[in-house]
């Protein structure tokens, strides 16, 4: 699992890609953390296109950075989950953090 | 029914092993040519097992997980995960969506929903301090050649 972190004017996107699960989850956690500590976007959208498997530990990264982010008024959705992510997302009742296919250009 | 193939692990419990674990389920389902959504779901229902295995089970001690993978001739497979850790004191309560007992790690309490979401059918059995044991078995659409 890799991390990179691009940066908006009010919001920041980390592009997951790889695998998470609860061995890459922490690593993740981390690099993310650490921006949005040292950032504080109004935004963090975590983009999970490139995500080949994910189970519950996704859940645990996105709820995670939701807690981290809410610590100063920030917000965290979700961008591009695959057909099985969005099938745990959903599961954990998280679909109305996915972002919708309208409003993802302004965020790009 | 009839058993057509079987195949036993033991892996260490260790975070890396999740996806070993996972490859494991993947190449022995790989006989029925799986569709990728049976694959997906599969390895997701054992890596949650596994990964419970070893964040509540051994509580980041050393021990091993078994697992059993069989298949049988109506296309059933099924997958029994053991541990020998410290077992769960209330398994109904352990199986409710969003109950943990490790959430400052970020587990969301989701392992056995998803196990369940996942699979066909879902047996966990359990004693403290003696182990718990996940049993579940999925119905595949493809055939065992």
């Amino acid at each position: 699992m890799t991390v990179e972190i691009t940066f908006g004017e009010d919001f920041i996107t980390a592009f997951l890609s790889g695998e998470l699960d609860h061995h890459t989850a922490a690593k993740a956690r981390e690099l993310i953390d650490a921006r949005l500590e040292r950032y504080t976007p109004k935004l963090c959208i975590m983009d999970f296109s490139r995500v080949s498997f994910m189970d519950s530990s996704g859940i645990g990264l996105i709820l995670g950075r939701q807690r981290t982010a809410e610590l100063y008024g920030g917000k965290v959705v979700i961008k591009n989950p695959s057909r099985y992510a969005e099938k745990i997302i959903k599961l954990a009742g998280l679909g109305s953090m996915i972002l919708p296919e309208k409003l993802k250009n302004l965020s790009s | 029914m009839k058993t057509v193939n079987q195949m036993k692990i033991t892996i260490p419990a260790m975070s890396k092993n999740e996806s070993l674990a996972r490859s494991c389920i993947a190449a022995f389902a790989a006989q029925t040519d799986p569709t990728v959504e049976e694959l997906s779901d599969l390895r997701s229902a054992v890596c949650e097992a596994v990964t419970n295995s070893i964040v509540h089970g051994y509580r980041d001690k050393s021990g091993d997980i078994t697992i059993t993978l069989k298949l049988t001739d109506d296309n059933c497979l099924y997958i029994k995960i053991a541990d020998k850790g410290c077992g769960i004191e209330d398994v109904e309560k352990a199986m409710e969506p969003l109950f943990t007992t490790a959430p400052e790690e970020e587990r969301a309490g989701l392992g056995f929903a998803v196990m369940e979401a996942f699979t066909d059918s879902l047996k966990v059995t359990s004693r403290p301090g003696k182990g718990t044991t996940v049993i579940m078995k999925k119905k595949l659409t493809g055939k065992y050649e």
